[in-house]
């Protein structure tokens, strides 16, 4: 129970010594570490193309299950083409959140992120923005092939690739904070969208709602300008909320 | 000008069970401290929350005098970690990886410093080759290229010396001891025997 | 307030007093349920238009109510641990969690059984019944997480995080649905949104609705009492009060 400790100093007259390593104020130089994270993390990912297309190619396969599962009726599916494409890049996007910290949990890295004279906050938000960049953003382009595919009325094609693009950048914000709960975790997957899939609820509700808004010829402009708003909220506290739980994970 | 990490009556519980209680600890300039104790006596908790990862502890952190929590960032800009695994991202080469590290405390640097640092530990002509497909024991030495490549007083070293061959091991050592007496100071687990040196100081745990 | 703060953190402290809060709370909470049980149901005048199926709002709209509060009881707590450190805070966070879902479950199915007189059906998308669904996996991910920690300290750190998150989000989660309902069900006949309820309907719920807290209430603290002698129970006085009782139970069986 109690430990003992012992020490033994040889003694060792040091408090006039001069540092041969001089002890450093802290500088600064975030965009430094910002940018070199943004640049090592597009660099991992861009090796690994696989990865990158995996999300992708799902989206893909799911759209083409619904005609199959209930009816290749273009009118029928041009009726429920926006809910299912939002639906299907919702969880294409959250397929790949749980490598987000994974492997640099796994190798150290996680550590030495936690560890540079830098805000933890900041450098997530860099990795998640990498993450943005090689999911929501390709799935954001590629959403009107698939619309075509499921005779999505045209007129709302523009709206779905920004309507995405807005939303996948505040689902993977808020993802993030439950990737980085999970990263500890074993078997962290499946509790990762349990976690995650109620917060994703209010932008699936706009982002779809700003598509069919454009199908019906209604204003796009509020539901797009909420999008924004919950974009730039996720932007302002997820950070803070990803750093803390990196720092609990990181606890084991 | 020297420094001085200080804990005061430190204690860790881990799930109703305490790792250390009472602990007070003084790491100073010229030391290198090796903390001992058997598997599951809690040095790596110790040396987590000795560099600000844990902060689940009792008692009280001092750097330099100043309390842990207002001197952190301080603190850190003088920290060199290596824990149990050695961070080093399998995808990318030495250099890249080294890259990242430079960055990460907000410098730069440039390529023929990290160059340098590599030839130090060894790996001259494995600048460019990925990560992944390095031995285990090269991967351990790029991540101990950063302790010339990103001078800092403070090392805390967990487990440095897993992996690394014979000779490399004696080249550490001597390392440890250079940096101790230069006036920096060194924390380190480690289940290698370390030479006797004036300037090693033992603590034990469990 | 520094100081008080810390006693109220203090474990046996907290037994302590809780022990002393705890009977009022039973007590209050069997008064108001019986009476407005009572009332609501048997003496409270019919709805005109829904019957006596109305009156399954003296079960649902504390139930929901409840819900919500709890919730918020939750993230408070977390958010106390967490600056504070207070572990009791932790402890009364862990036991609501389950609390929470239990009333989150009662009201949908409350609203569920509601219904079938009013709708015709076990289920329909309404905007507070989807509302509480959502707030319902909120729950179970809370609870999910909790659990799926080997460690503890860092189970109750992470939880504290994911209630504080789901507490931010509640409102938008809210918001967002009842949007989303008006715009594909416009003026459609919600459950509990009557502006004019006459006084002898309304009062029975008022005192359901303290009920349905006081029982919350008394519950947490007897929950978190346990939750204490569990995680403490190693600790000295912990030992102490149980040898006590044995020896008081030693005493009286001498006798």
């Amino acid at each position: 129970m109690h430990s003992s400790v012992h020490s033994s100093s040889q003694g060792s007259d040091t408090t006039s010594q001069v540092l041969a390593v001089p002890l450093r104020e802290h500088k600064g130089g975030l965009m430094i570490a910002v940018k070199a994270t943004l640049v090592r993390d597009l660099t991992l990912l861009l090796r690994r193309r696989g990865e990158v297309l995996n999300p992708l190619v799902f989206f893909a396969l799911v759209i083409t299950l619904f005609p199959i599962a209930i009816s290749p009726d273009p009118e029928l599916l041009a009726v429920i083409a926006p809910g299912l494409l939002w639906v299907a890049a919702l969880l294409a996007a959250l397929l790949s959140l749980d490598s987000l910290f994974r492997s640099d949990y796994d190798d150290g890295s996680l550590e030495q992120l936690l560890l540079a004279p830098q805000p933890l906050a900041a450098l997530s938000l860099a990795k998640v923005a990498v993450h943005w960049l090689l999911t929501g953003l390709p799935l954001a382009l590629m959403a009107p092939i698939l619309g075509i595919m499921l005779a999505l009325p045209a007129g709302s094609y523009a709206v779905l690739a920004l309507s995405l693009a807005l939303g996948t950048a505040s689902l993977s914000l808020i993802g993030a904070i439950g990737a980085a709960l999970t990263v500890g975790l074993a078997r962290g997957g499946v509790l990762l969208s349990l976690l995650v899939l109620p917060l994703y609820i209010p932008v699936l509700i706009f982002g779809a709602g700003a598509v069919q808004a454009a199908i019906f010829g209604d204003g796009v402009a509020a539901h797009l300008a909420i999008l924004g708003a919950l974009l730039a909220a996720s932007l302002m506290l997820a950070p803070w909320a990803i750093a803390a739980s990196l720092r609990i994970s990181i606890n084991g | 000008m020297s420094l001085c990490l200080q804990a005061r009556q430190l204690a860790c519980e881990r799930d109703d069970r305490w790792l250390f209680e009472g602990l007070d600890l003084d790491i100073c300039s010229g030391e290198v401290v090796r903390i001992e104790g058997p598997n599951g006596s809690g040095k790596t908790s110790l040396l987590k929350i000795l560099s600000g990862q844990l902060s689940d502890y009792q008692g009280e952190l001092f750097w330099n005098g100043a309390a842990m929590k207002e001197a952190r960032e301080h603190f850190l800009a003088n920290l060199l970690y290596l824990g149990h695994a050695p961070g080093i991202k399998l995808g990318l080469s030495p250099l890249e990886n080294l890259a990242w590290y430079q960055a990460l405390s907000g410098e730069n640097g440039n390529e023929e410093q990290r160059l340098d640092a590599l030839e130090r530990v060894g790996l001259a002509g494995f600048e460019d080759v990925p990560a992944g497909q390095l031995s285990a024991g090269q991967q351990r030495r790029v991540a101990l290229a950063r302790l010339t490549l990103t001078p800092r007083s403070l090392w805390v070293l967990d487990e440095p010396f897993t992996a690394i061959d014979r000779h490399g091991v004696a080249e550490l050592e001597r390392q440890l001891v250079a940096h101790a007496q230069a006036g920096g100071c060194v924390l380190v687990t480690t289940h290698h025997e370390l030479t006797a040196s004036p300037l090693l100081r033992r603590i034990s745990l469990g | 307030m520094w100081a008080f703060i810390h006693k109220l953190g203090s474990p046996k402290w907290f037994y302590t007093i809780s022990a002393k809060l705890q009977p009022w709370f039973w007590a209050a909470a069997v008064l108001l349920l019986v009476v407005g049980s009572l009332w609501g149901l048997a003496f409270a005048p019919a709805d005109y238009q829904q019957g006596n199926s109305f009156r399954i709002i003296y079960v649902h709209v504390p139930a929901a109510f409840l819900a919500q509060s709890i919730f918020i009881a939750m993230a408070v707590s977390g958010l106390v641990f967490m600056v504070w450190k207070i572990k009791v805070a932790d402890m009364a966070a862990a036991v609501m969690a389950p609390l929470g879902a239990a009333m989150t479950f009662v009201a949908l199915f409350s609203g569920a059984v509601w219904g079938v007189p009013t709708w015709g059906t076990w289920w329909m998308w309404d905007a507070r019944l989807t509302s509480m669904l959502i707030l319902l996996f909120l729950y179970l991910g809370v609870i999910a997480l909790r659990g799926a920690f080997t460690s503890r300290d860092s189970a109750s750190r992470a939880a504290s995080v994911l209630a504080m998150v789901g507490v931010i989000n509640i409102p938008i989660i809210k918001y967002s649905v009842d949007w989303w309902y008006t715009l594909h069900q416009p003026a459609s006949f919600t459950l509990t949104s009557r502006p004019t309820m006459p006084t002898e309907m309304w009062l029975p719920l008022v005192i359901m609705v303290l009920g349905f807290y006081s029982f919350f209430i008394a519950l947490t603290l007897m929950r978190t009492r346990s939750e204490i002698l569990r995680r403490e129970a190693n600790k000295r006085w912990v030992q102490d009060l149980v040898n006590g009782q044995v020896m008081n139970v030693e005493a009286e069986e001498a006798r």
